[in-house]
């Protein structure tokens, strides 16, 4: 129990530390590392809870496959530092004041009495043979079909605007008019000039 | 474990909705070529059926379904009835601007499919998280379709405006709902009904935090005061046709979020959101009439409009009683109704090339196509609640279901307002009738289906006003049920 008691704290610390790191850190691909570190720290912490079907999850989506498209948009895109930091300069003292606010209203309002009884004791451990995966996927299913399949439909709403917004004929564009130049005949293209203006 | 199919009728429109438009989307890719009409047709029949089976539910008794988190109740079914023909109409006025000024025509019909499926979720959602969703569902085909028209920057700029506060919106929709969740160990909303009338006692701080971020959410997406200042840039910057439908069946989709999240799921804390709407209201009262008075471009000037006119459907909800909630879903959908006729015109008569923006463009439109003309001053003289037109009556529905729950001073400043606000309506119509025309070719309508639409719109303004004890008790009877 004093085990799980220390990872606890130990990965729930590192969480809160790399994700302050993710926007506080001047370079934008150490701040993508610093939010997989938070990524595997969160994985950690619902091993905790034996969702593992979850935590891996995590690690082979976010980490696997998420980030490293990030990664390579963010290495690509050449963010300009300087700008980044001055604004994070200029619009600090207002964000401090916000922060405070919000933390104060909530330290205020959600106090640990108001949260019911928090000690509540981890549930009893599953039995070896559980399978966490094998729930979720019962569940998604059956109580939560109607959700999962709208879930669905923002993935396709992503791919048609996606598509909408990047697949476009440029006006401008070099590309050869194919229909134009199979109709192109003799007459259209070539013009004999019998008189070459030219005399002796 | 025990698992009972889910009864799957009362969710017909929706599932008719997403049928369709994948059929809509091959069409689209196989035989738009060819028949380039067909993707627009396809589109309404998608709508125009799912209005169908809508009308259809009709009475139907009201249910519960999905494990709680879909509804069909009268009020769900009124709702999604007029978001589906508002989107009709939407389709029939812009389709000549989609063509004229080349937006991937494809696109935008499939978008305005997604965002109607969207709102259609939305309002039977009966859980936080299909509610959620529905919203998302609802928002996300909007933003990509403002930035479609890729030739213009400021509607680039306008999208991620919309985007960004959309986004910030969301999170605080989430948040509250994370703070209900962990007071109320549930998200239906009937059990958190049940489960805050007990709790509302011992922590009321949570819950008030909790209901202030939902509202900011929600009031958010509505577009009201504190909360406005996203409206009129994006008004502006969205190309006329995309203007036209976030102004539209968006206002009705977010009504029905604000009616399930106070009224239905938090009855138990209406004092507290009762005293955050008074003073929402107030400011977008204010705001709204004042400012939209210094305003040279018309779609400014109709988003500070809308900015006021939420502030009055604020007005029915803050009442707390059945007939100040019917009086809103009136007010709502009379809102809709002239909404659609306003940006509609402004929508036809922008041409290629042409985005119509400024007040003065409407100069002397009378002497260019009376008609038109005719359509316009019947809904500014609605919307500045003039007696024989459905504007009036919605106000008074609202404003005598305030003096009825002992609100007096509420509606007296609400008239004050009304005044002021009549300022700039009927500026747009002085402009029509009396000030000289800049250009004097008469104005013709080529598309049939914009001429249809402006017509029926703007003729339902003035018979609605005639006759509205239909609708009005449509509107009281989802409530009294």
């Amino acid at each position: 129990m004093i085990i799980q008691k220390l990872v606890f704290y130990v990965f729930s610390a590192l969480l809160i530390g790399s994700s302050t790191m993710v926007i506080v850190s001047r370079q934008s691909v150490r701040a993508a590392f610093f939010l997989i570190v938070a990524f595997c720290a969160s994985a950690v912490l619902w091993m905790l809870l034996e969702a593992e079907f979850l935590a891996l999850l995590l690690i082979f989506v976010y980490v696997g496959a998420v980030m490293t498209l990030f990664m390579f948009v963010v290495m690509m895109l050449n963010l300009d530092k300087e700008a980044v930091q001055e604004k994070f300069v200029r619009y600090l003292p207002f964000a401090v004041v916000v922060v405070a606010l919000m933390v104060g209203v909530l330290v205020f309002a959600v106090k640990p009495g108001h949260l019911g009884d928090l000690s509540v004791a981890m549930k009893a451990h599953h039995a070896a043979d559980y399978s966490n995966t094998k729930v979720l996927g019962m569940l998604l299913y059956t109580r939560y079909v109607y959700a999962f399949e709208l879930a669905a439909v923002i993935l396709l709403i992503a791919i048609v605007a996606s598509i909408g917004l990047t697949h476009r004929e440029k006006s401008n564009n070099k590309r050869q008019r194919v229909v134009a130049q199979l109709e192109a005949n003799k007459a259209d293209r070539l013009v004999v000039i019998t008189d070459m203006g030219v005399n002796e | 474990m025990n698992f009972t199919a889910p009864d799957f009728l009362p969710a017909i429109g929706e599932m008719f909705t997403l049928g369709m438009i994948c059929v809509v989307m091959l069409a689209y890719l196989f035989f738009d070529k060819q028949n380039r009409g067909i993707t627009y047709f396809l589109t309404q029949i998608t709508l125009l059926g799912a209005a169908v089976i809508a009308i259809s539910l009709y009475g139907h008794p009201t249910e519960i379904t999905f494990d709680g988190s879909f509804i069909l109740d009268p009020e769900s079914l009124l709702l999604k009835i007029f978001i589906l023909l508002s989107s009709v109409f939407v389709l029939m006025y812009s389709r000549p601007y989609i063509r004229d000024n080349e937006i991937a025509h494809g696109e935008f019909y499939l978008l305005i499919l997604f965002s109607a499926l969207g709102m259609q979720v939305l309002v039977s959602a009966y859980s936080f998280l299909t509610l959620y969703l529905g919203l998302e569902v609802f928002s996300l085909p909007l933003y990509a379709m403002i930035a479609l028209r890729h030739n213009r920057p400021v509607c680039q700029e306008a999208a991620m405006k919309y985007f960004i506060m959309g986004a910030i919106a969301s999170g605080f929709l989430l948040y509250g709902m994370s703070l209900i969740y962990g007071a109320c160990q549930s998200l239906n909303l009937q059990e958190i009904v049940s489960m805050m009338s007990l709790s509302v006692d011992s922590q009321p701080m949570m819950l008030t935090v909790g209901l202030v971020f939902i509202a900011a959410g929600a009031l958010f997406k509505l577009g009201v005061a504190p909360f406005h200042m996203w409206v009129p840039d994006v008004y502006e910057g969205a190309p006329n046709a995309m203007t036209l439908f976030i102004s539209t069946a968006p206002k009705l989709a977010g009504f029905a979020l604000l009616l399930r999240l106070l009224v239905e799921a938090m009855p138990a804390l209406f004092p507290q959101w009762q005293y955050l709407l008074i003073a929402v209201a107030v400011l977008s009262m204010a705001v709204g009439n004042i400012i939209a008075i210094a305003q040279d471009n018309i779609k400014r000037m109709l988003a500070y409009s809308s900015i006021a006119n939420m502030g009055y459907m604020l007005l029915g909800l803050i009442a707390g009683t059945p007939r100040g909630y019917g009086s809103a879903t009136f007010y709502i959908i009379a809102y809709v109704i002239m909404s659609l006729g306003a940006f509609g015109i402004i929508t036809i008569l922008s041409r290629k090339g042409f985005e119509l923006e400024k007040i003065n463009d409407f100069k002397g439109l009378n002497s260019r196509n009376p008609w038109l003309a005719l359509m316009m001053l019947l809904i500014m003289f609605s919307m500045a609640g003039v007696p024989p037109s459905v504007g009036f009556f919605a106000k008074v529905g609202v404003l005598e279901s305030l003096v009825r729950a002992d609100i007096v001073w509420l509606p007296a400043l609400a008239l004050v307002f009304a005044i002021i606000g009549a300022y700039y309506y009927l500026r747009v119509v002085k402009v029509m009738y009396f000030d000289e025309p800049i250009e004097k070719t008469p104005v013709i309508l080529e598309s049939f289906d914009a001429q249809l639409a402006i017509s029926i719109n703007g003729l339902a303004v003035f018979f609605l006003g005639l006759f509205p004890t239909t609708m009005i008790e449509l509107c009281q009877k989802a409530f009294l049920a």
